[in-house]
């Protein structure tokens, strides 16, 4: 009976030590840009030829866009096209996964192509190659002329599988061109895909124009301009480039901004010396003022559900940012280091608002929380400002101007765009120097 | 009569006994057991001075690059398997790549009909739920979430004493799939990411099974972060394997638990 206990107690001991599991708690890795390969698109040998399209390069064409996609967001690190083992037309059947893991990549994107008649269709497909599946595989028909939409859009599907966030690629920048020497500056509206190409401009550049912004529906923007010497907020349809002018106020109107559903445009409208926020029903163009205070209340942007603005304002002494709900009721100021602050964009994420902020002469672009709290400082130059997100919240651009020198000469603006983190801060490239940049949403939904 | 009321009282004890002690168990966490201080310390001391992540990854690719020579057939020869890609020569003659694509290819088209869309209209040529199901894969079919509070534990402490897998031991692992681990950039700073996966090893260290224990989550709408995250810690345990195990003890270790979690990463 003894023995009996004894063993009882013996195998009810190893039964509870036996089973704990050992755990390891992985905390670090590597911070390398995940390793992709974009094999060029097949293009089907059934393909035919269409206008000024170069049918047999379309595939390389489309893949180099994806490519340049994937490597100016710092996440992804592209590999070079030469380490390919497979052939494009043997890698779209199904890869072979082992000869690209043997060039470290962890992700392949494979696809093609065939043009028929005005028709283009192309298919992808984005593979785990540690784990041999598929992750994802999409197809979509255009016109041919489209095809570097089509590589956006494909580069935006892929992103928002290996990310998490969506993406940004398939998206357009407005800005102001600028040409000329600097007291003599030609001013003309341009719109430009996100990477650069596709620029067209808006306006002829005889009258000096300001602060475009898109509207939620990327139809229209709204922009400001010197009319007989008086700042006017007008809106431009890019689509048919009819323009109006916003209201007939007897003062200035300035720093327009669109509403997150685009039907009204929020402003600064100043007279005598003081200078409000006013909102404007774009159908009814009904006016309603928000704030009435005797001091600065300018650069006013709304929160992505509408329901916030936050502003710039003097009214503590120095420019400052506020937020208040969006019939201006429960103002309160947020920014309180030293400095001064000025246009402040709410996030389309809604969890941060982007800054300008001056100090001891210097200009940096930095994000905050809604709340004030958490204030990073991500680039300090001589002269920049504006930030706009893209539609993700993840990147924001703006503008950097450089010092004249002696000779009057090195004067210079461009865009540039940096990483919420602070990290891959790089130079967007336009045709002219640029100034004054919003950054649209999506194209496609 | 005595006798029996003794063998009763005894046999009702001892079962009062095993109903205390097992029952906690089916419903708890293992015992923690107290550290026991011995001989294992001295061997610590000696074994914990290896390479750290940076140095560590150095060591690991080699090893890798090593084991992919050997292992895998349609490797180029040995010059010519750096890791860095724009190192990777082409195979020198054409002729040897289309035998290896004769032999390795299955020229089957994996889905060939796509049908025409509107003018961007997009199509999915697979079902995405689908595809996650098969990216889950790794998940056992019988699989249960287990009910575990979130928060890191000092296993590395506790397991060490406890299963006999010595700190160097653990070490060696940790370093191992650090250096495999891409952590994705892309993610929020704030959110509540950590992934479990726990894996059954074979002896050599190369993955049996693994499973997400809160695979559910990634499926679920607004966990597209969670998910990102447990594919990259599902890729990392894959490219890493054979993982550095001991040579002994394969009990003790034939079932390992990876807490993933970058968030001390991603905060800086």
């Amino acid at each position: 009976m003894r023995k009996l206990f004894y063993i009882l107690v013996i195998v009810l001991f190893k039964f509870s030590t036996a089973h704990s599991l050992i755990e390891v708690d992985i905390t670090r890795g590597n911070l390398d840009p995940l390793p992709i390969a974009v094999s060029p698109l097949y293009v089907d040998a059934q393909s035919e030829n269409f206008e000024d399209v170069k049918v047999k390069e379309l595939g390389d064409l489309i893949s180099s866009v994806i490519e340049k996609n994937f490597k100016s967001t710092g996440l992804f690190n592209p590999l070079n096209k030469d380490a390919f083992v497979q052939k494009p037309d043997i890698a779209h059947l199904k890869p072979r996964f082992e000869d690209w893991r043997l060039i470290t990549a962890q992700a392949l994107v494979t696809g093609k192509l065939l043009i028929k008649g005005d028709k283009l269709k192309v298919e992808f497909r984005l593979w785990d190659l540690a784990a041999s599946q598929e992750m994802v595989a999409l197809a979509f028909t255009t016109t041919p002329s489209n095809w570097r939409r089509v590589a956006h859009i494909i580069s935006d599907k892929i992103y928002e599988r290996l990310t998490g966030e969506t993406g940004y690629f398939d998206t357009r920048i407005i800005y102001v061109s600028e040409t000329g020497p600097k007291t003599q500056r030609v001013k003309k509206l341009a719109i430009m895909d996100q990477d650069g190409e596709n620029t067209k401009y808006l306006t002829l550049g005889n009258e000096l124009v300001l602060t475009p912004r898109f509207n939620p529906t990327n139809q229209l923007v709204t922009y400001m301009s010197y009319f007989r010497n008086l700042p006017r907020v007008y809106l431009l349809d890019i689509e048919t480039g009819i323009q109006e002018v916003v209201g007939n106020f007897p003062g200035m109107t300035f720093a327009p901004r669109f509403s997150p559903d685009g039907k009204k445009i929020i402003m600064s409208f100043a007279k005598d010396g003081n200078s409000d926020i006013y909102t404007m029903d774009i159908e009814t163009r009904l006016v309603e003022r928000i704030t009435e205070d005797s001091s600065i209340d300018t650069s006013p942007s709304f929160s992505p559900d509408g329901k916030y603005i936050c502003f710039n304002s003097d009214r503590s002494g120095l420019q400052q940012i506020y937020t208040m709900r969006s019939d201006g009721t429960g103002a309160k100021r947020i920014s309180f280091s030293n400095g001064i602050y000025g246009t402040p964009v709410w996030s389309p994420r809604g969890d941060l608002i982007a800054f300008t902020k001056m100090r001891a002469g210097k200009f940096y672009i930095g994000v905050m929380r809604s709340d004030g709290t958490g204030e990073r400082l991500l680039t300090e130059n001589y002269y920049q400002e504006a930030p706009s997100w893209s539609p993700n919240g993840r990147l924001l651009v703006f503008y950097r101007e450089t010092k004249t020198n002696k000779d009057g000469k090195g004067f210079s603006a461009k865009l540039w765009s940096i990483d919420i983190t602070g990290y891959n801060e790089r130079e967007l490239k336009t045709k002219t120097d640029a100034s004054d940049p919003s950054w649209s949403s999506l194209l496609s939904k | 009569m005595k006798k029996s009321l003794i063998y009763s009282l005894s046999f009702h004890a001892v079962m009062i006994l095993l109903t205390v002690l097992s029952l906690p168990f089916m419903i708890r966490e293992p015992v923690d057991l107290p550290p026991i201080i011995s001989v294992e310390l001295i061997q610590i001391s000696n074994k914990t001075n290896i390479p750290f992540a940076p140095k560590a990854r150095k060591v690991i690719e080699e090893v890798k690059e090593k084991e992919k020579r050997v292992v895998s057939d349609q490797a180029p020869p040995a010059a010519k398997a750096k890791e860095k890609p724009d190192r990777i020569p082409l195979p020198k003659k054409e002729d040897e790549k289309k035998e290896l694509v004769k032999k390795k290819q299955n020229p089957k088209e994996v889905k060939p009909e796509i049908r025409q869309a509107s003018e961007f209209e997009k199509k999915e040529i697979i079902d995405t739920n689908e595809i996650a199901a098969l990216i889950d894969k790794a998940k056992k079919e019988s699989s249960k979430v287990e009910q575990k509070d979130d928060k890191l534990t000092q296993s590395s402490v506790k397991n060490s004493f406890a299963t006999g897998l010595t700190l160097s031991e653990e070490d060696a692992l940790r370093a191992q799939i650090f250096g495999c681990w891409t952590v994705p950039l892309g993610l929020p700073y704030d959110d509540n990411l950590l992934v479990r996966i726990k894996l059954e090893l074979k002896q050599d260290g190369t993955i049996r099974k693994s499973e997400i224990l809160d695979h559910e989550r990634m499926n679920k709408p607004g966990q597209k972060f969670y998910k990102v995250l447990a594919e990259s810690a599902l890729r990392a345990v894959r490219i890493c394997q054979p993982l550095r195990v001991p040579q002994t003890g394969y009990d003790k270790w034939k079932t390992i638990q990876l807490n993933f979690n970058p968030m001390e990463m991603l905060r800086g």
